[in-house]
């Protein structure tokens, strides 16, 4: 954050309030809680100001041209406001002093009717078959301003209905409203400028390059954006209405960015996933990728076990107890989990270099995925699970193993083939895997104990700024799987060690005891936008991750 | 074949004449039930129970769904449940009076009607005889006698029964029976003062009721209904409060009461009750028929010797003791069926009565009121004679 | 708030007798006792189902034989003990509804939950879902009450359409493209 911005008095419906300066009208009445609709502003986005939905009467303070001194308007003994004879635009009129701003005279009223029944005049109206119902800009602004019925008797213009924008995305152009969001998005924020208007006047239509595709990573919020059912979804594209679904705040897993997430289910399905604004992370964007990750929570190569938990504790504990114990954890578990499972390491008296968090490491694409491909590293760094940046292949295990040093091997969440071992190493020791889905690993596991998803737990996790991150369980547990934390903590329990009853208030306030950084953080009470916690004993590590959206590496 | 009749044994007559009136009552207090029940659906307007069809006897043409429509199958079907249905006694009651309070309720419904006329012939001499078990001498009093003793059953069940709502409900049995046996008694006694002119051999049977509304003229004629109005209505009302009917059916109201008295009983026992119930209205009514309307007299100012006498071009068979044994008991039967319908259309009009409205009416109304009624008849029919 | 004493009229003495009141009644009950019964006979006897009754709800098609539904599932929103449950779908491109492109894969009335209340019938857009005259149900069990798309467009049947609004929309398309629009 910069210095405080100049702070200036405006005025809207009556009311004084002070604001930054150049603030625009739309946000200005947001913090009054006057609603100033409109389709083509996106407060992430450059103004267009070509929908005119937004417009508002201005006026300023008058001042005699002649003597620069303030013109008292007699009837009220307060200084005489020159109101403009014609409406101006709410998002693209910026705040100076004295602005005045008036929002429910009828001049306001009947130019809000007037663009509503103008840009409805060539709207399908096909709400019943369009995925943005209930979500609608649209319907929700004509019932709110819209004059309730139509004047049109004319023949609607026909425009194409269903064109494959890209491999993800699908528009109806008779939809379209012509905002302009889903272009300037594409240009501005994921750089990939395919989108563009052609033809004229009530014919124009929104169409692709010729030749080109919108089918970067970010598409998709092209879908979240359109205030209309324009742009929809291939992947949720009739699948349910959303007033069904039950919105759960979610973090994404992809990256150490943990862009914020909202997850949508339906009596524990989950239908889609979208970006949740958080202006210090990913503002209102997430990656189609991202998106896509609730498939892991039904995907065919789900492990489940019907064997009671206690059983599978008993003979993950009759393995461990021959010694020679090597423990792989995840930079993809919660905090809680990494802290669990440090506890379990330090009880089995593990020494640091049988200790190993394998990392997942990509090329960044510079927005919101980070070149970390899990979204917990610093978890792990903070739970003091690991003292070094984790590498990708697993060398010194493999070492172990080989020496025969390492017969036993407890992986919770990760797949050691991918992380350079060769499978007569795996064949050669026995392990216990502790993990959500089916892999050489599990494959070659002495005992399997089936976890959740991200999906189906609450938990934080800590993303390159050092943000801690809560989320929360969106759907109930798959069948014949457990909670890694009551997972772990029974393990640990059943090892000797403390007993918290797999009770994450119990787990968080020992962890948060033991832990510095997040001394006096209250469980579950961690704000929405995350928590900032000090980094200064990890500043030294060389993080992987390079510039993004909201990041910029230290040097 | 009554000659051979009147020359069996007494004791053979008596055991044939106690088992016909079981045969002939208890049906009849049956099919009262069905009656009830097609009454209670007509005034709903609805047909009422017509769906039993039994395999055999369903089939038969024309009767088969006569029958069924009128709902016979029904009733046999219902007797065959009440007859068959597994009989408890449950725990908590006292098994004895449980047990012989059905009993005890059956006795007096049935043996009352030994009392009652139901019907006559000629004999040789153009004399008119009644056709009944018992012409005894007490008539009228014996009935009293005998039916009184039905609340004993009453409070019988509702004590034995060892349960809060039996127990109300033989309470206010007997409460009201009493009271209302009062005014009953009251009201028929200028009855029997105007039939015992002085000089007269003093009697109490009720043919001799019947034979005075039987005279010629205009006053020999008259029903007692016209003679002595009041003691009519109060016999009625003070009737439909002996007979536990609507609306004084408060022993049982199955509102407030669940099933009053019979509340712990069930299949044959229960069914006791309910033909007791309806033997007192066939006798109850029998009696008002007797007493008021003339018996087995046709109309009123046409006794039944005038109407046969009437018939006798058709044919000599028509003075014949057997048609016109038969022909009055036809009347008489009809007269009583037509009665027992008044009894429905009223349960089926008016509402029951709140237990302290059928004391007030029964002391502070209908007593005072009979009181008067007597008083007034005796200084009448002292002044007349 | 004062008090209103609402004055009541005495009883006359006829009236305190009851009698009169009494025997209007018994009227009354013997008109009825000759009265035709009002009832039916039912199983043979049919009653006369009055127009816009509201039996069981089915599901129509218009006289084309479209489907009129759209799975748009305002349906199962609105009704109140959730006794429809819609999976909703995509027509084909082939089809010739194509242009209507939703329709439902699984529509699901559950007749043990339903109340008949009709709001299926008010709320829906495409006037697709219909109480008719269907009154009696009954079965063995549990899942026999549940009435699949299937059941229900058998139950449904056709019923006329006052609009034709899908295919007046392909019309409108088919002509543009005539003239070479979109
Ligand atoms: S498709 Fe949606 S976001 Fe794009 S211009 Fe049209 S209405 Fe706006
Ligand atoms: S409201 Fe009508 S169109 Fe919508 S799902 Fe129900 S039946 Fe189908
Ligand atoms: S009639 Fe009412 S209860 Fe039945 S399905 Fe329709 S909305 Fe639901
Ligand atoms: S929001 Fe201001 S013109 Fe569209």
């Amino acid at each position: 954050m910069s210095a405080t911005p100049e702070l200036i008095k405006i005025n809207i419906d009556g009311r004084d309030i002070a604001v930054p300066r150049g603030t625009n009208v739309i946000e200005a009445s947001r913090l009054l809680g006057i609603d100033v609709p409109h389709y083509c502003y996106h407060p992430k986005l450059p103004v267009v100001g070509n929908c005119r939905m937004c417009l508002v009467e201005m006026g300023l303070p008058a001042v005699d041209p002649a003597t620069k001194t303030p013109v008292i308007d007699p009837a009220t003994g307060r200084q005489k406001i020159n109101w403009m004879p014609r409406p101006q635009i709410g998002c693209g009129t910026n705040a100076i002093p004295g602005l005045h701003i008036r929002t429910t005279t009828q001049m306001v009223k009947d130019a809000r009717a007037g663009v509503m029944e103008f840009l409805l005049i060539n709207h399908p109206l096909d709400c019943p078959i369009c995925d943005q119902a209930g979500e609608c800009k649209l319907q929700e602004q004509a019932t709110s301003y819209g004059r309730g019925y139509s004047r049109y008797i004319e023949d609607k213009n026909v425009k194409p209905k269903r064109t494959q924008l890209g491999p993800r995305v699908m528009l109806d152009d008779e939809r379209c409203i012509l905002c302009s969001r889903c272009v300037r998005f594409s240009k501005e924020v994921a750089k990939d400028d395919v989108l563009g208007f052609i033809d004229r006047g009530s014919y124009s239509t929104l169409t692709c390059y010729p030749g080109k595709e919108l089918a970067n990573n970010y598409s998709l919020n092209t879908v979240d954006i359109c205030p209309v059912g324009a742009l929809t979804s291939t992947d949720f594209r009739f699948k349910m209405r959303v007033w069904f679904l039950k919105q759960t705040n979610s973090i994404d897993t992809e990256s150490s960015v943990g862009a914020n997430t909202v997850v949508w289910s339906r009596e524990g399905q989950i239908y889609r996933i979208t970006p949740r604004r958080n202006d210090e992370v990913n503002d209102t964007w997430m990656s189609d990728s991202g998106r896509d990750l609730y498939k892991q929570v039904r995907a065919e190569n789900r492990l489940s076990s019907p064997a009671p938990l206690a059983d599978l504790i008993a003979q993950a504990k009759a393995l461990l107890a021959s010694g020679g114990v090597a423990l792989v954890a995840s930079a993809r578990s919660t905090v809680a989990e990494q802290y669990l499972a440090k506890k379990i390491a330090d009880h089995l008296k593990i020494p640091a270099d049988s200790r190993h968090v394998p990392a997942h490491l990509a090329k960044g694409d510079g927005l919101l995925i980070s070149a970390d491909r899990t979204p917990n590293t610093r978890g792990a760094l903070v739970t003091g699970l690991i003292d070094t940046l984790p590498s990708e292949k697993l060398t010194q295990l493999a070492a172990g193993i080989d020496a025969g040093k390492i017969k036993t091997v407890l992986v919770i969440n990760e797949d050691l083939s991918l992380h350079g071992l060769a499978p007569e190493q795996l064949a050669r020791v026995d392990i216990i895997h502790i993990g959500t889905h089916a892999s050489a690993t599990s494959a070659a596991a002495k005992v399997v104990i089936p976890s959740h998803t991200v999906f189906e737990k609450n938990g934080t996790f800590i993303n390159q700024q050092f943000r801690l991150q809560q989320f929360n369980a969106a759907v109930p547990g798959h069948v014949g799987t457990h909670n890694d934390a009551t997972i772990l903590s029974g393990l640990l329990a059943a090892l000797g060690g403390h007993d918290f009853e797999g009770k994450s208030n119990a787990i968080w306030s020992r962890l948060t005891e033991e832990t510095p950084e997040l001394a006096g953080l209250a469980h579950g009470n961690i704000p929405e936008t995350g928590h900032l916690i000090d980094a200064a004993r990890f500043s030294h590590h060389a993080f992987p991750e390079t510039e993004g959206l909201h990041y910029k590496p230290a040097k | 074949m009554l000659d051979f009749y009147f020359s069996l044994p007494l004791i053979v007559r008596l055991i044939i004449q106690g088992l016909a009136v079981i045969a002939v009552l208890f049906p009849l207090g049956a099919a009262c039930s069905m009656a009830e029940r097609k009454v209670a659906a007509w005034a709903q307007d609805r047909p009422g129970p017509n769906r039993a069809r039994p395999w055999g006897l369903g089939r038969i043409p024309i009767i088969g769904p006569i029958l069924g429509r009128f709902g016979i199958f029904n009733l046999m079907a219902d007797g065959g449940k009440l007859l068959f249905k597994e009989d408890i006694v449950p725990g908590h009651v006292n098994k004895f009076y449980f047990v012989i309070a059905p009993i005890v309720a059956m006795t007096p419904a049935l043996s009352t009607i030994a009392f009652v006329p139901f019907g006559a012939y000629l004999d040789g001499a153009g004399r008119v005889l009644p056709v009944m078990l018992a012409d005894v001498d007490i008539g009228i009093l014996g009935v009293f006698a005998l039916a009184s003793l039905g609340v004993y059953s009453l409070i019988l069940a509702g004590w034995a029964s060892n349960s809060k709502y039996p127990f109300l409900g033989a309470i206010r049995a007997s409460a009201q029976l009493i009271s209302y046996e009062l005014s009953m008694t009251l009201a028929v006694v200028p009855v029997l003062l105007w039939i015992n002119a002085p000089g007269t051999p003093g009697t109490l049977s009720l043919v001799r009721v019947v034979e005075f509304q039987s005279q010629s003229g205009f006053w020999g004629g008259a029903w007692f209904v016209f003679v002595m109005p009041l003691s009519a209505f109060i016999f009625l009302v003070a009737l439909f409060a002996e007979t536990n009917r609507q609306p004084f059916d408060m022993p049982e109201s199955e509102a407030d009461l669940v099933g009053g008295f019979h509340t712990e009983y069930g299949s044959y026992k229960w069914s006791l009750f309910f033909v007791a119930e309806y033997g007192h209205m066939i006798v109850g009514s029998a009696l008002f028929i007797l007493l008021f309307c003339g018996g087995w007299n046709p109309l009123p100012w046409l006794p039944l010797s005038t109407f046969v006498g009437w018939l006798a071009p058709l044919g000599a068979w028509t003075a014949h003791p057997l048609f016109v044994g038969i022909l009055s008991i036809c009347i008489f039967l009809g007269k009583v069926i037509f009665s027992i319908f008044f009894f429905m259309w009223v349960r089926w009009t008016l509402p029951r009565f709140r237990y302290d409205q059928v004391m007030r009416i029964g002391w502070q109304r209908l007593l005072p009121l009979s009181i008067a009624n007597l008083i007034i008849y005796t200084i009448a029919i002292a002044l007349l004679n | 708030m004062s008090v209103i004493k609402v004055p009541r009229k005495p009883l006359t003495f006829a009236e305190r007798t009851y009698i009169p009141q009494i025997v209007s009644g018994m009227m009354t009950t013997l008109k009825h006792i000759v009265a035709k019964p009002l009832t039916v006979n039912y199983p043979e006897e049919r009653p006369e189902i009055p127009a816009g009754y509201r039996g069981v709800p089915t599901l129509v098609r218009d006289p084309n034989g479209r489907e009129k539904c759209v799975s748009c599932q305002l349906c199962e929103f609105v009704c109140p003990p959730k006794a429809i449950r819609i999976t909703p779908g995509e027509i084909p491109a082939d089809s010739p509804a194509a242009h209507v492109e939703k329709a439902p894969k699984e529509f699901e009335i559950n007749m043990l939950r339903c109340i008949y209340c009709g709001l299926c019938q008010e709320v829906c857009p495409e006037e697709a879902i219909w109480l008719q005259n269907v009154f009696s149900v009954s079965g063995y069990e549990r899942g026999e009450f549940i009435n699949n798309k299937q059941k229900l467009y058998e139950l449904g049947g056709t019923l006329p359409d006052a609009h034709y609004k899908w295919d007046k929309k392909k019309a409108a398309a088919e002509e543009a493209a005539l003239h070479g629009q979109h």
